[in-house]
């Protein structure tokens, strides 16, 4: 374990990409990604990286070096925000149908128009649905470990990884942390392996048009369609909890640190109001409720490390003894209500305990959220909300409005 | 490598032919060769071979006398259209089916 | 420079690098250059196509016509993909040519920004573009390569008002390590080229003019005589830039000794997308040409 590091989320990043050796980083500025670009830049120029180097002319094309890199059987990374991960939109979907083991960080930012360069999810949270998994980090020492263990699971599961952390609040502010030993990190993360890699001694043809239907192949053995493919992402995506579950026991073992890969529950367990956050913001709360426990209000504070998938069964278990669970998020489905609050009131469904569920939006675009402020809203809630039916809680209320 | 409680099915096709299916169906005309005409065919010696060379779906032989493939000949007729010594002609594919019936 | 000896249809190879009983169009010009182009790459090659024509030909899951490695990709990425295939090559440290193939749209309209970025990076893979001069694939709409006048489902009636894009020369003008324009209907000279090509370090692009006759309204037996005719008109040149030395091809520098040519008339009326030109805008690209080929005898 190295001595306690004080740097900024982006360098913690940057660190974990070089302790993963990853050999193809595909580079283009969005602020506030570009530090990462950077750093990665300086290690390899110097030497303390061994990598190629592509500074790329778009998103989209980063994302394409990485899969071309990936489908020729070598480790790739790259990094970006806001607009530029919509741009490379297409290339997600792509990434997660082809089955690329790909890890990607996401330093989530506001989306335009109009053009915002602070800090929400709903980067992140508008591409939840190309398979994708989805990590929230909290801190920078989560942003080190999460990213070591993504590369892991991405190479796993051959589900690519995203792992979100918060522009300016994480990326740009210092804090300490550790990161392992290069030969820890070896041990933990063996030689990068993709199943189709393209290889002139075993050639096929990959991702070409793919019918409707099942259709035999030139061995006469029942290949499936679209849907079979894509049904067998989604089970295995299903099926990836388990192993991030089972990556995160390893690296306790190599790093002692872990334990709480899927949810990171802060004084729940006998509380009756939960409040469910990601990322930063699920930290902050923890002082939130340490005040509320001294008022005497039983708050806890529940943050989600994981997105997608979704882990719905461990997260209904876990708030089926609260009576109101109140969702803080920094994006929504514009149209209806906040993402992350809707797939907890959908995990809640088939359970017999149904807590009175609230929604609150905050901090989009990067509007401040001062702690004093949460204090008073959730201290508000609890008092009042105890008298709310689900159908008036149900309608998402915005924190911190300015008009 | 990947775990092996994962199937990972994707798009990795592997290479055969007739992936169109049996294409010398899509043809109305067919390619037949005068070998009197023929520059390898009546000389015995290697030289021309333009309809090889040209031919889309490489379904002629590079042999003294030529043959076609017709499983897979889609009838484009550029063979017959390069040939120097006007050895090929196209002939309806009808004139050689004997019956009513074809697939 | 290594001066291989000129391949011949007699020398050159009969070992197939693509099945027959694809999905291409009977008497597709793609094919013929494809198929052949394939001789001159041989098997140690990772292909890289964009949605295009070559995309159907591939085949659909699970059966594939090319026995290469094939990587489909995005419209938009076919020379980035390309980049990432590259840098794991040079990490793995193999010599594994890597070989780009998109049509006019991908490499002109909608490819062209990824182009430009490889381009620039100096990237060490082969770029071929083979332009049927629209949107073939998706039933023959208008893309920048398309020329003046051409009928297509997006310019009926009255045909292309703008002049197409000058793919070779916006490519010349980021100095690539080579740059060649050949033609399906002379694929011994696209082969030779691509051998060359091989045994340059950096981005060596080829432009090749690609009959098609459901697109171009001829018949299917044309492909090769209409090709030609593009070239004996002097509309279409063959030739080679390296070092920015401009150096006109077999087929195009044999015309220099000419004292005129084809008239351009005899190529467009083969065409049914070239109907609604009318004599005025034939007698100018006539007046073009000439022009053009004034210099070219100045120069050469």
């Amino acid at each position: 374990m190295s001595d306690a590091i004080i740097e900024s989320g982006n360098v913690a990043a940057a660190m974990a990409v070089q302790l993963a050796r990853a050999e193809v980083i595909a580079a283009y500025p969005i602020t506030p990604q570009t530090p990462v670009t950077e750093k990665l830049s300086e290690l390899i120029t110097s030497g303390e990286m061994d990598a190629e180097y592509v500074a790329v002319e778009s998103e989209h094309s980063a994302m394409a070096v990485c899969i071309g890199a990936a489908s020729a059987g070598v480790r790739p990374f790259t990094a970006t925000s806001s607009n530029g991960l919509l741009y490379m939109s297409e290339q997600l979907h792509w990434a997660a149908g082809a089955r690329l083991p790909i890890v990607m960080c996401v330093v989530n930012r506001g989306i335009g128009a109009p053009w915002s360069v602070w800090n929400d999810h709903q980067d992140a949270i508008s591409q939840r649905d190309a398979g994708w998994i989805q990590i929230f980090a909290k801190d920078h020492q989560e942003i080190v470990d999460s990213t070591l263990k993504a590369f892991r699971l991405a190479e796993l599961t051959h589900i690519p990884v995203m792992v979100n952390y918060d522009g300016y609040y994480l990326s740009h502010t210092y804090m300490p942390f550790e990161t392992p030993e290069p030969e820890q990190v070896d041990a933990f993360l063996p030689t990068f392996e993709y199943k189709h890699a393209l290889n002139p001694e075993r050639p096929e043809s990959l991702n070409t048009v793919t019918l409707p239907d099942a259709r035999r192949d030139v061995k006469s053995i029942q290949r499936g369609g679209y849907m079979d493919l894509r049904h067998n992402l989604h089970e295995e995506m299903r099926l990836a909890i388990k192993v991030w579950q089972e990556i995160d026991q390893e690296f306790q073992k190599v790093c002692g640190r872990g334990g709480a890969p899927i949810i990171d529950p802060y004084r729940c367990d006998d509380a009756d109001f939960v409040v469910v956050a990601m990322g930063s913001l699920a930290n902050q709360f923890r002082d939130v409720v340490d005040r509320l426990r001294d008022d005497g209000l039983k708050v806890g504070v529940l943050a989600l490390q994981i997105y997608r998938p979704f882990p719905n069964s461990i997260i209904a278990e876990a708030l089926q003894s609260a009576k109101h669970v109140m969702v803080y998020e920094k994006g929504l489905s514009y149209g209806y209500q906040g993402a992350l609050y809707g797939d907890i009131k959908s995990a809640l469904y088939p359970y017999p305990s149904r807590p009175c569920l609230h929604n609150f939006i905050v901090g989009l675009g990067g509007r401040g959220i001062p702690t004093e402020s949460l204090f008073q809203t959730v201290k508000t809630a609890c008092v009042q909300d105890e008298q709310m039916s689900p159908a008036q809680a149900d309608e998402p209320r915005w924190i911190g409005l300015q008009l | 490598m990947p775990d092996p409680r994962f199937k990972i099915l994707t798009s990795a096709s592997t290479s055969g032919p007739g992936d169109a299916g049996r294409t010398g169906s899509w043809r109305v005309e067919r390619p037949v060769i005068d070998m009197d005409r023929c520059i390898p065919a009546k000389t015995g010696k290697h030289a021309c071979h333009l309809c090889w060379l040209y031919c889309p779906d490489n379904v002629v032989s590079k042999d003294l006398e030529p043959t076609i493939d017709l499983e897979y000949c889609k009838g484009c007729g550029i063979c017959a259209q390069e040939c120097p010594a006007q050895a090929i002609e196209m002939i309806p594919d009808a004139d050689f089916i004997k019956g009513a019936d074809r697939e | 420079m290594n001066m291989t000896a000129k391949t011949s249809v007699l020398n050159l190879t009969q070992e197939e690098f693509i099945y027959p009983g694809n999905r291409a169009c009977s008497g597709c010009g793609l094919s013929i250059l494809y198929r052949i182009g394939l001789k001159a790459l041989g098997r140690d090659c990772i292909f890289v196509v964009p949605p295009s024509c070559l995309t159907v030909m591939q085949g659909l899951f699970p059966i594939a016509a090319t026995q290469m490695p094939v990587l489909n990709c995005t419209f938009a990425s076919t020379a980035a993909i390309a980049t990432g295939v590259r840098a794991a090559m040079k990490r793995l440290g193999r010599d594994t040519q890597v070989v780009a193939w998109a049509g006019d749209g991908g490499t002109s309209d909608i490819g062209i920004q990824a182009l430009s970025g490889a381009l620039e990076r100096v990237e060490d893979i082969i770029y071929i573009c083979y332009d049927n001069e629209a949107y073939m694939n998706t039933g023959v709409q208008r893309s920048g390569t398309t020329p003046q006048g051409t009928l297509t489902t997006t310019t009926p009636l009255s045909g292309k008002a703008e002049a197409s894009k000058n793919i070779p020369a916006i490519i010349a003008a980021h100095n690539p390590a080579y740059l060649a324009t050949c033609s399906a209907s002379y694929p011994l000279d696209f082969h030779d080229k691509l051998l060359k090509a091989k045994e340059i370090k950096g981005l060596k692009y080829l432009h090749i003019q690609t009959p098609c006759p459901p697109g171009w309204g001829c018949e299917e037996r044309m492909t090769v005589e209409i090709g030609r005719t593009a070239v004996e008109t002097g509309l279409f040149d063959l030739y080679e830039i390296e070092d920015g030395q401009m150096k006109l091809s077999g087929p195009s520098q044999k015309l220099l000794g000419k004292t005129s040519l084809r008239p351009v008339r005899e190529y467009l009326e083969m065409q049914v997308r070239f109907k609604a030109l009318s004599d005025e805008q034939i007698n100018v690209m006539q007046a073009e040409i000439d022009q053009k080929w004034a210099g070219y005898r100045d120069t050469f």
